[in-house]
């Protein structure tokens, strides 16, 4: 009476509400993420980060680099982050510094997941000799001294912004993700259920999106998570040589001005603790995310 | 029908293939309609590639493997390799990796419907489906909806047979597909292939079990390091084995009353007083051709040294 398409028995339909149309399994994904603790924490602590960067810099009057304030004021009411030697607002920086923050996170680890995960998941599904053209590839990437390559590109291009920032970090950054993502494809590739579904007339690139991937989905996720948190710290250490973007804002930055003025011997906490803890608090919370969405798509570590 | 001629399978090994592995050398026999093929070997015989590279999910090194006249390692692109599956499809041995552990179970059916038979509505599908369930004796309502590791190996095993059949395949590759089921559910799905036989299927059934292999099967082939050593009516190779290798295979399942060296040395004993002198015995020193050589009427044997320890 059943089917392929399947309603289920009476009596799982009963404990799982939403997998009642597996038609959608993604409606299925959510009804178990909506439910669990890990995630929604972390993704709140996300967006309320994104959103800050979002919304609070159109509100300001000032901005991120502008002198009018006293110099080195504790937080209070007026400034809540306080401000800098110059007078500088600091909630003000942090908010644009955010913004950046995420700008560069997003695009640089995206472009290197994009690139990274692309060719891995080609090397390991295929081998062969395409598997090791890559694989060389990936090693001559791995192997260039990145930071001092984006030095060099950061002294030769002329218009430098975040964006022009994070194309670079993305581009020289994806190799490492490439290789775990190729020997996590090449185990997964060797499973039966591959090859059945190869023996079902499935395309090569419909295996690798819809059986490989989905059983390392967390995993993705991990590695972007990761190349997130590099590309925020690999601009920071751009910024901190003063090859950032000129007239930019970006939490990196700030806690390099702190650094540079000389806020620990001055014990101004308040110029760099609220910039690192923001960092901490994004990548931090990504991680929390990973750890839920791991027990989101794997069923065996539902509570069933 | 299945044609396997001269088949061989390097494997290369090492970096930029600087070595290399022979897993098959020079198979060839036939599986016809309607007929078990038994495919006896030890571990690493080979047996298995030959069951994926007549399933083209292993290449083919050398040689040709023909289905109904078609060569199979020329179904180059998408669509001719997909009407190919249609005619051909396999069982493997582990139930459990056969079946992608983040989705359910009936994916494995899903896949078949929107890669064969798209335009099928809703419920027509789920009556085939049924249909399919009914032919391997299992209850939809009992492993419909369900994940893989909340049902049981027999199981999945003949959900992936229910699978093959909604393709109404000519042949199939059934490679150790009763290893790892318990002795009840074993003799169901070995029923099933019997079924499958008389409505006219191929199958090659590829096993390292004795007793499975002259259960089921017409025609017997036992492998032995990547050759086939001898081959035959699954009777005749069962009653009256040549080759030293298939002797010792016969010889070696357990028994009750005796231990392991006493049934060596009695093979050895016997060995020694045969002085006969056989076709396919070859000369001191001389090479063992790829040929088999053919005892009787459908049994053939590969020529070898007589009295020499296998």
């Amino acid at each position: 009476m059943t089917a392929a398409q399947p309603l289920p028995d009476p009596t799982t339909a009963a404990e799982e509400p939403a997998a009642a149309t597996p038609e959608a399994p993604q409606r299925e994904a959510l009804y178990f993420a909506l439910r669990n603790p890990k995630l929604i924490v972390g993704l709140s602590i996300v967006l309320l980060f994104l959103l800050v960067g979002l919304v609070v810099p159109p509100l300001l009057e000032h901005g991120p680099n502008e002198r009018y304030a006293p110099p080195l004021l504790p937080p209070s009411g007026e400034h809540w982050f306080g401000t800098t030697q110059f007078g500088q607002d600091l909630f003000t920086q942090f908010a644009y510094g955010i913004r950046a923050t995420f700008l560069v996170g997003l695009l640089g680890g995206g472009i290197a997941a994009v690139i990274g995960m692309t060719i891995g998941f080609v090397a390991g599904y295929k081998g062969g000799w395409v598997d090791e053209v890559l694989n060389m590839l990936t090693n001559v990437v791995l192997v260039l001294p990145t930071l001092a390559v984006l030095f060099i590109i950061a002294a030769y291009v002329d218009s430098y912004s975040v964006t022009t920032q994070s194309f670079f970090i993305g581009m020289t950054s994806w190799p490492w993700a490439a290789r775990a993502v190729r020997s996590q494809a090449l185990s997964l590739s060797s499973r039966d259920f591959v090859d059945l579904a190869r023996l079902s007339g499935v395309r090569t690139w419909k295996i690798i999106v819809r059986d490989i991937a989905p059983n390392m989905s967390s995993y993705l996720f991990m590695t972007f998570i990761l190349l997130f948190g590099g590309a925020v710290l690999a601009a920071a250490g751009l910024d901190f040589v003063g090859l950032g973007p000129s007239d930019g804002m970006s939490l990196g930055l700030i806690m390099h001005q702190a650094v540079k003025w000389g806020a620990l011997q001055l014990g101004v906490w308040w110029w760099f603790v609220p910039p690192g803890l923001g960092i901490t608090a994004i990548v931090g919370a990504m991680y929390i995310m990973n750890v839920g969405l791991d027990e989101v798509f794997n069923p065996k570590l539902r509570e069933m | 029908m299945l044609k396997f001629d001269r088949v061989t399978k390097v494997y290369k090994v090492g970096a930029f293939g600087g070595g290399s592995f022979t897993a098959v050398r020079e198979a060839s026999f036939e599986v016809r309609p309607g007929e078990v093929v038994s495919l006896i070997g030890e571990s690493g015989s080979g047996k298995s590639t030959l069951g994926k590279m007549a399933l083209r999910i292993a290449s083919v090194s050398s040689g040709t493997i023909t289905c109904d006249g078609t060569d199979v390692s020329t179904l180059r692109g998408h669509r001719r390799l997909k009407e190919y599956y249609r005619k051909v499809q396999g069982v493997f041995q582990d139930p459990f990796s056969s079946y992608n552990p983040v989705f359910k179970a009936d994916r494995v059916f899903a896949m078949i419907r929107s890669e064969y038979h798209p335009g099928v509505s809703d419920a027509e599908w789920r009556d085939k489906v049924a249909d399919a369930l009914k032919v391997v004796r299992l209850d939809p309502d009992q492993v419909l909806g369900k994940y893989p590791h909340q049902l049981s190996g027999g199981q999945l095993q003949r959900m992936l047979l229910a699978r093959a059949l909604l393709l109404d395949i000519d042949y199939l590759v059934a490679d150790e597909v009763i290893s790892m089921l318990d002795a009840s559910t074993r003799i169901d799905v070995l029923n099933l292939l019997a079924d499958l036989k008389a409505r006219g299927m191929g199958i090659l059934f590829v096993t390292h079990d004795l007793a499975l292999g002259n259960y089921i099967s017409d025609q017997t082939v036992i492998l032995h390091r990547g050759e086939i050593v001898e081959r035959g009516v699954t009777s005749k190779v069962f009653a009256d084995p040549r080759h030293p290798y298939t002797k010792k295979l016969f010889a070696s399942v357990p028994q009750f009353h005796k231990k392991w060296d006493e049934v060596e040395a009695e093979l050895r004993a016997r060995e020694a007083a045969d002085t006969s002198s056989q076709p396919y015995h070859l000369a001191e020193g001389q090479a063992v051709p790829s040929e088999l050589v053919e005892v009787t009427e459908g049994h053939y044997v590969q020529p070898f040294h007589p009295r020499a320890a296998v």
